[in-house]
């Protein structure tokens, strides 16, 4: 067997800059795809307006919130369940970049990602950031609406709310890259949409706060404590305060590195899902 | 290199850094299975720079799971696949550096311009946006699209869509070429075009070219075979010499044999 190898014009290995250029690249894309997609932003917004005109002003009287951290008031339903609800946006944003994952796979563009020389592993990390950062556009977009409805964190909140929403939107884009791997038709969504979605929604600190779960259901409350969108939650809910929520944190970063590292080896060609078949009825 | 891949490497590159005896593209004894359904048995061939080789197979031959092999999609289970040398499973970055792909379902951003298409394949090799911009002007001018650079991709014909790609899989100046059936879906003249386009390339630019296609108009006596069936290959060589060989008129009365034996034996000939 020969040994000689072709040597391309370039030197082996790829230097920052052509590192950096790939990040910019594929967030540039994203970017511009979201902005042709005016029905998705539309609909990313409207779906926790929705929540925060309609449910919120109907369940004001019907749950009382007492002073519970970080707030130091009593407060509106309305302005308890915000955080709840920009969790919400990444969450959905997180599983619709994994439907689209599932859809590019499908249709092919995947593979024009797949291809590039760059590791594999870092592609999907920058995908993950530029899913992030359109779900960063439609959490603020939200806020700014929120803002005339009375919802208005210390202004510092803005910024110190940042960092936590880039690391929840992390955790949620990963969870959905990961589930993303091991679905293989677009059809199969409707059930992520009822088997991860909903429950993770509904059995969290989003819409009522633990405590008052835990009088009606010690059972739910155990769920909701691990379920680690409680956790984006409440870091966001933190952050939005000026605060830091060290065990949500902690929760938060871990399962982010674990659906990271299980999103990568699920693309791995040689250990992932995705060898089981071709997509797109080829052959 | 081995004695398999002797027949198919006759051509000398034009690119001087190359060894001539070193094939753009090497697939030794690979086989594939989806759980127990085998899709490729013990497949070898080779592409030799500055050639065409045309990929035979009718639907359900394995030709798009040997695209997804050779590009990285899937892991190679047994066998192996290079590329100029270089192990597709054990330096992907330089395999996948030297490959450009045209893969059978369209994968343009169709809300996205030509241009911006064009340089978000570039951002994804690592090339910074000034040449990206200077490189996506050059092979628009080659392919006559110079003047929509900034019309949406949903605007253009399937045939504009296909040199498109072609263009695209070439801005990295890759040394092989993969097309899976490209052609599919287009007019006569489209097909022409793309056809004569593509095997330009392979004269004046020294590209090697893996054409996978189950037309058999799209394949000259002097190009190379690969003839694939049920996973598994029953010939390879000089289209010429396969027809010599299988006694018959053209490509299509020798691809009729080749099958018609395998399918009586339930083995590949010889």
């Amino acid at each position: 067997m020969s040994t000689a190898v072709f040597k391309s014009e370039q030197r082996p290995g790829f230097s920052f800059a052509q590192y950096l250029t790939c990040l910019n690249g594929i967030v540039w894309r994203e970017g511009l795809r979201f902005l042709h997609q005016r029905e998705r932003f539309v609909s990313a917004l409207v779906r926790p307006l929705v929540w925060l005109f309609i449910f919120a002003a109907g369940f004001r009287q019907v749950l009382g919130i007492s002073i519970i951290p970080p707030y130091d008031t009593y407060i509106l339903y309305e302005v308890y369940i915000a955080p709840g609800l920009m969790a919400m946006i990444q969450l959905f944003n997180g599983m619709q970049s994994s439907l689209s994952m599932v859809y590019d796979r499908e249709m092919g563009n995947m593979r024009t990602l797949l291809v590039s020389p760059l590791p594999r592993w870092y592609l999907l990390s920058c995908k993950l950031l530029a899913g992030t950062a359109v779900s960063l556009l439609q959490v603020y977009a939200f806020l700014l609406i929120a803002y005339f409805w009375e919802i208005a964190p210390p202004p510092i909140g803005y910024l110190t709310v940042l960092p936590a929403l880039v690391l929840s939107g992390l955790m949620l884009g990963s969870l959905g890259m990961l589930i993303s791997s091991g679905i293989r038709q677009l059809e199969n969504f409707a059930g992520v949409m009822n088997f991860v979605i909903f429950p993770m929604f509904f059995a969290s600190s989003a819409l009522y706060p633990l405590w008052r779960v835990k009088e009606g259901s010690p059972m739910l409350y155990y769920v909701c404590e691990f379920n680690p969108f409680s956790h984006a939650v409440e870091l966001i809910r933190f952050a939005l305060y000026g605060q830091m929520n060290w065990v949500s944190l902690a929760v938060v970063g871990g399962c982010t590195t674990v659906f990271m590292i299980g999103a990568v080896l699920a693309y791995d060609p040689s250990r992932g899902l995705i060898r089981r078949g071709p997509g797109g009825g080829e052959t | 290199m081995t004695a398999i891949d002797a027949p198919t490497v006759r051509k000398t590159s034009p690119n001087r850094n190359i060894p001539p005896e070193l094939p753009a593209l090497s697939i030794e004894r690979v086989s594939h299975s989806y759980g127990p359904r085998r899709a490729l048995s013990d497949v070898s061939f080779a592409v030799a720079p500055a050639s065409f080789t045309a990929l035979l197979g009718l639907n359900g031959a394995g030709k798009s799971t040997l695209f997804s092999l050779v590009t990285r999609l899937f892991g190679v289970q047994t066998g192996r696949i290079s590329i100029f040398g270089h192990d597709i499973n054990r330096v992907p970055s330089e395999a996948l550096r030297l490959m450009g792909v045209v893969f059978q379902p369209r994968t343009l951003d169709l809300d996205l311009s030509l241009t911006q298409n064009l340089q978000y394949h570039a951002a994804l090799h690592g090339i910074a946006r000034r040449e990206a911009l200077k490189r996506a002007a050059e092979v628009l001018a080659r392919i006559d699209l110079a003047e929509r650079a900034g019309s949406k991709v949903r605007d253009l014909s399937g045939g504009q869509m296909r040199r498109l790609e072609i263009a695209r899989a070439l801005l990295h100046r890759p040394r092989l070429l993969l097309l899976d059936e490209p052609t599919v879906g287009l007019d006569v003249k489209a097909r022409a075009d793309i056809l004569k386009h593509v095997r330009r390339l392979v004269t004046e630019q020294g590209i090697g070219v893996l054409w996978a296609t189950h037309l058999f108009d799209e394949i000259l006596p002097s190009d190379d075979l690969v003839v694939l069936h049920q996973g598994r290959v029953l010939a390879h060589g000089e289209v010429s010499r396969i027809i010599d060989e299988t006694a018959a008129q053209d490509v299509g009365a020798a691809f009729a044999r080749l099958t018609e034996a395998a399918t009586r034996s339930g083995s590949p000939s010889p």
